[in-house]
């Protein structure tokens, strides 16, 4: 096992994630796919942790930080698509157009 | 330490990873793509294990799995009706999306191929629990309250956003 392994299983993670956070169309799918690249990238992190400074933990305690952030974050969103399913009935984003021109 | 079974487990985990990624963008039933989701998660948190990371894999399993995966089923309860789910899931950019994803995907590749990491030739800690309580109550202490700040902030944010007007 190498460094190697883990950082392309990583980089084959974001690209699905990528993929489907363009073409989902409902805005909980899209923060599914979000979750999808917020865990590759806590893949690299703790690869990195373990192959580069295996002494120092760095990159797992980033990884504690990122974890705590993405769980911030999915509150917040899901207490936008709440409102925003609240005001207009639907949580598909191409009929959330609201403030687009 | 560096044995065959090493080696398959990566790859049943990493395959694991994989295909139940692939089900959570292509499925068309939103529950079952949070279920695979937790499935990924679950493929991860052994990956944290093979990486000696074992607090990582149950802070992932406690957090994601317990918590955030959870809070999207909820979301699919209080949002979705029951007829949404045979609805087309996918808007008209899939050509483009693939191409895209498939762009990054190559550029990644190649980069990491081209990188030469600086590979420590050190022994991995191998309790390493006790080592990040310690980091993170000396060296990181103000970044893990500052966290913890931002955690509060975004809670109260998610409730105010969410409450019902009150007109």
């Amino acid at each position: 096992m190498t460094l190697s392994h883990y950082l392309i299983l990583a980089a084959i993670l974001f690209a699905i994630g990528t993929y489907g956070a363009l073409t989902r169309r409902n805005a909980i799918g899209i923060l599914l796919c979000i979750e999808i690249m917020l865990n590759a990238v806590n893949i690299n992190l703790v690869g990195f942790s373990r192959y580069i400074t295996p002494n120092e933990l760095t990159g797992q305690i980033f990884t504690i930080f990122s974890i705590t952030i993405a769980a911030a974050e999915s509150a917040v969103a899901l207490a936008l698509i709440i409102s925003i399913y609240r005001h207009v009935k639907t949580v598909d984003v191409d009929k959330i157009n609201l403030m687009k021109w | 330490m560096e044995g065959i079974g090493q080696i398959i487990t990566f790859y049943i985990l990493a395959g694991i990873a994989v295909i139940s990624a692939i089900l959570v963008i292509s499925l068309r039933n939103l529950v079952h793509c949070v279920i695979s989701l937790a499935l990924m998660m679950l493929a991860i948190a052994g990956l944290y294990i093979t990486l000696f990371a074992e607090f990582i894999a149950m802070v992932q399993i406690l957090i994601y799995i317990g918590a955030v995966v959870v809070l999207f089923l909820f979301l699919i309860m209080l949002t979705l009706r029951l007829t949404d789910k045979d609805i087309k899931q996918t808007n008209e950019q899939k050509g483009i999306s693939f191409i895209l994803a498939g762009l990054l995907l190559f550029l990644l590749v190649t980069v990491l191929n081209r990188t030469s990491w600086n590979i420590s030739p050190e022994a991995v800690v191998e309790n390493t629990t006790s080592k990040i309580g310690n980091l993170l109550l000396t060296t990181y202490v103000f970044p893990f309250e500052l966290i913890s700040v931002v955690l509060l902030a975004c809670l109260i944010g998610a409730i105010v956003i969410a409450r019902k007007d009150k007109d």
